[in-house]
């Protein structure tokens, strides 16, 4: 049975199993391959997703749950890839293997959307659930600091304007 | 055209490529046989280290796999530094497997900053004197009138400049320098080397670009999975493969008979189909294997733990080292400490799952492999198929974690097996719980130790009775120990000895192999002993590190300069900690690297252990290639060691693994991570690797401060086990 969902802002219809986790229609049947296979039981966090802008693990998603709803992957979590946290993840260059990182940015991004100037608290709870085997936290919390100070800048400044 | 010039080991490759530009390739040449086997101009593909293209182009070819420790920035960096060409200037290509152009194209063992140092900088270092001499020729003038700078030979009396796109086609018919005789840049020169460079991947990763093994696509591409028995080398008497077969999405299924190397291909069930999660559902939901077992079957931890006790009742079974007179020191100690430490086998657990495509055409077979050591991988591939390696051709990927685990190529095989018993191109994707249950697992190992401290407090005496797994003699991977490890030749009175435990659990090497487990033991029973005699933990090291004999392992003047740089930047023998907060100091040599590291800890008085700080001081030569990959790295590793030690343990319980996923081993996560405080400092030594030597310290450093808050010693991994509640 068809299902159609928004996803990165573009209206998909998928026609899959129903009880095909999101994860797999994203990257075997839409071909997204930023959203990646960790553990397949919401413990590692590299399948996160936003749904309906919520921190969402993928890999737990049944695909039939998500008529109307809007998904979104790092392949959309900005048009051309400069959100404050891909732009502090490149300044700070917080991957070493890399793998992780997609799943670390989508539970940061949720976690800035609802709350623009995170503790180091909130962090250790909103990113308590996105497993890095590398070990970069140092890096990740540093770059969400840094992307909330520049979001806020932003905000500040005001559309368009150069602020005070 | 093209020349080729060698000398005994090492040499270079100049040769033009389509379009017209310049390709120079760098070479050892371990057997003095390479030349022979040079291909012909003609035939030669583009690919070598460093390529310009007639449009100005500069791609620099990354030969090594890149598994997280930034070997893919890192060696293109040196080649770019004697090329003499802006970095930003350098497009990054990771090369395939090719040992006609390349050597060594293995991730392992911190060794590609020691094995690559010279031979990257030469093989930039011709290619710019070949550019050089190209612009000589056209200007007709002589050769040391000229500068290059950022990819550009200049005529300063003439004020005439070309690029080196201008340059590559003349350039690629010139004859290949002698390596050995082609001058480098003195190290103040450097525009590179010792800069922050980041990640040449950073940009894809950050916005989910296909880049790892698992984001493989070939075209008619099928998805396999393949169920071995969870008894290490169990067989398959018979499975309901027609049942399988029926389920949807599934077009094939079958019996893999498999060999008998735990290396190799073992046996199981593969079932292929067009969709992933439907084949692995009918795995799970549907397949029905009964499996002969084995002898492995009988085997557990618990058991092994017996054995090794029992062992520790006897002589040790292959004496290794004796330097004077271990019995008679001991009675004549000050102070004397006896104790048994063991730690558990452990689960590399990258976080990319085991996976491998691979496609079988016309007798060829090609493969797309996240592997540390592809051309073990080609050879593995091409023995269980029964064909020639040059019927494999092999594609490195970006890996999403190594750690050891994809040194062996399992994985592989399986993929090339399926792929031609199938007879469509498969993607092979294990489950987190068949990464788990079928790992080469660090092997546990059981330790008796005696040590004596006499009235100064100097370590006079050293006793270890090593119980590990292993065939008469032989040790299984990664599970032996050097005679020459520390303290080995720094206590006059020392002996070394091990038995062995037969076994069939397949083990292997993982960050730090031998290392991190060595350094819990010993580093942690060194404390235990500065302790008993009352000496600061810092002094006693550093009293021992000055009591070397004429042949040790490591350079003691090298680890006191970390030792004593740890201890002044952690502000080590601080008075004020509040009670159950401690700090706890260890140092450790390995992969020709020099680490010591301090942490700080707080346990609560509900027993729970919280990592409040780390310090690591590294020496690894005089140069910190990229500063800001090292940095990264040397936290990894000492977040890694602490996540090994909190709570990480495999169990084999009846011939199998547990925990199977992540639920059941803790990896450490944010909420746990602590800053950790990196310093180098730079010695007049060759540089070197950087992958492994951190992890070691951070190991016994966090148990020797658990020990400073609470006063209880771990002995035995991991903590988590233990119950340190105080009041």
């Amino acid at each position: 049975m068809p299902v159609t969902f928004t996803l990165n802002g573009a209206s998909v219809t998928v026609d899959a199993p129903p009880d095909m986790p999101l994860l797999w229609v994203l990257r075997d049947l839409l071909d997204l391959k930023g959203t990646k296979f960790g553990c397949g039981i919401s413990e590692c966090g590299a399948c996160t997703v936003h749904v309906n802008g919520r921190t969402t693990r993928s890999c737990q998603v049944r695909v039939s749950t998500l008529e109307g709803d809007e998904v979104t992957t790092i392949e959309g979590l900005s048009p051309d890839g400069t959100h404050a946290l891909q732009q502090a993840w490149r300044e700070l260059d917080v991957p070493q293997c890399g793998y992780c990182q997609a799943g670390q940015l989508m539970a940061a991004a949720a976690l800035l959307a609802r709350n623009p100037s995170p503790t180091d608290e909130d962090i250790d709870t909103a990113m308590d659930r996105n497993l890095c085997r590398c070990g970069t936290y140092n890096r990740i919390r540093e770059g969400i600091h840094r992307a909330a100070r520049a979001l806020t800048q932003d905000a500040a400044a005001g559309p368009g304007g150069e602020g005070a | 055209m093209s020349a080729t010039t060698m000398n005994r080991r090492h040499f270079l490759r100049i040769g033009a490529v389509a379009g017209g530009g310049l390709l120079v390739s760098s070479y050892f040449d371990l057997f003095g046989i390479r030349g022979a086997a040079a291909k012909d101009a003609a035939t030669f593909a583009p690919n070598g280290h460093v390529r310009i293209d007639a449009d100005g182009r500069i791609t620099i070819m990354a030969q090594n796999p890149e598994i997280g420790q930034g070997v893919k920035t890192m060696l293109p960096m040196l080649v770019a530094e004697e090329l003499d060409v802006a970095w930003e200037d350098v497009h990054v290509e990771q090369a395939s497997l090719d040992t006609d152009l390349y050597t060594r194209q293995f991730a392992g063992g911190s060794t590609a900053t020691p094995t690559h140092w010279v031979p990257m900088r030469q093989a930039g270092a011709a290619a710019r004197m070949l550019l050089v001499q190209a612009a000589a020729d056209t200007w007709g003038v002589d050769p040391s009138e000229l500068e290059t700078e950022a990819g550009v030979v200049h005529h300063r009396a003439t004020g005439r400049s070309l690029g080196y796109g201008e340059l590559a086609e003349r350039a690629a018919t010139l004859p290949a320098p002698d390596p050995e005789e082609v001058p480098l840049k003195r190290a103040e020169e450097y525009g590179i080397i010792g800069t922050p460079v980041r990640n040449v991947d950073l940009d894809a990763i950050v916005t989910g670009r296909p880049l790892f093994g698992i984001d493989t696509v070939v075209p008619g591409m099928h998805y396999a999975v393949f169920q071995k028995c969870p008894v290490f080398g169990g067989r398959v008497r018979s499975a309901n493969l027609d049942e399988v077969r029926s389920q949807p999405g599934v077009t094939h299924a079958f019996v893999v008979e498999g060999g008998t190397s735990l290396n190799g291909l073992l046996a199981g069930v593969a079932i292929v189909g067009d969709n992933w999660w439907l084949v692995n559902q009918a795995r799970e939901n549907v397949l029905r294997v009964e499996w002969d077992e084995g002898a492995t079957a009988e085997q557990s931890s618990e058991g092994f733990l017996a054995q090794a006790r029992a062992l520790f009742g006897r002589e040790p079974a292959l004496p290794m080292r004796s330097d004077g007179q271990v019995d008679r020191a001991l009675a004549g100690a000050a102070h004397r400490v006896e104790a048994e430490y063991d730690y558990p086998f452990i689960s590399h657990a990258p976080l990319e799952p085991q996976n491998c495509t691979a496609r079988w055409q016309d007798g060829r077979l090609e493969l797309w492999a996240p592997s540390q050591t592809p051309e073990r991988g080609r050879a593995l591939a091409a023995e269980t198929l029964g064909i020639s390696e040059d019927d494999v051709t092999l594609h490195l990927t970006r890996i999403g974690g190594g750690f050891g685990r994809r040194l062996n190529n399992d994985y592989i095989a399986e993929a090339a097996w399926i792929a031609r018993e199938a007879g469509v191109p498969v993607k092979l994707l294990w489950t987190r719980e068949d990464d788990f249950g079928h790992d080469f697992y660090r092997p546990a190992g059981y330790h008796r130790l005696e040590g004596g401290v006499d009235g100064s407090g100097r370590l006079v005496a050293w006793r270890n009775h090593f119980v590990s797994f292993g065939e008469g003699d032989e040790f299984a991977s990664s599970a032996g120990v050097r005679d020459s490890e520390f303290p080995a030749g720094f206590v006059p009175n020392f002996e070394l000895g091990a038995s062995l435990i037969p076994f069939g659990i397949p083990t292997g090497a993982l960050r730090a192999p031998g290392s991190n487990a060595l350094a819990f033991v010993y580093q942690s029973f060194l404390d235990e002993l500065a302790h008993a005699a009352g000496v600061d933990p810092v002094r006693f090291r550093l009293d021992l590190l000055a009591a070397a004999g004429p042949e040790t392992a490591l350079d003691p003047a090298r680890m006191r300069g970390v030792l004593e740089r740890v201890a002044e930047v952690s502000g080590w023998g601080r008075r004020d900690l509040p009670r159950g907060t401690g700090m706890g100091v260890a140092f450790h040599y390995s992969h020709l690297g020099y680490f010591a590291e301090v942490v700080q800890a707080t346990v609560s008085r509900a027993g729970d252990v919280t990592v409040d700080r780390a310090w690591a001081v590294g020496d690894i030569g005089r140069h910190v290639i990229n500063p800001l990959n090292a940095e990264n790295n040397a936290q990894g590793g000492v977040i890694e060691g602490v996540s090994h030690a909190l709570g990480q343990e495999i169990r084999i319980v009846n011939g199998r693994a547990e925990p199977s996923n992540f639920d059941g081993y803790p990896l450490l996560r944010m909420r746990q991570s602590f800053p950790v405080e990196v310093h180098f400092i730079e010695t007049d030594h060759e540089p070197t690797g950087l992958g492994e030597p951190p992890l070691p310290p951070a190991i016994p450093a966090l148990c020797n401060a658990i020990f400073a808050a609470t006063g209880v010693r771990i002995r035995s991994l991991p903590i988590s086990k233990h119950d340190l509640r105080w009041s």
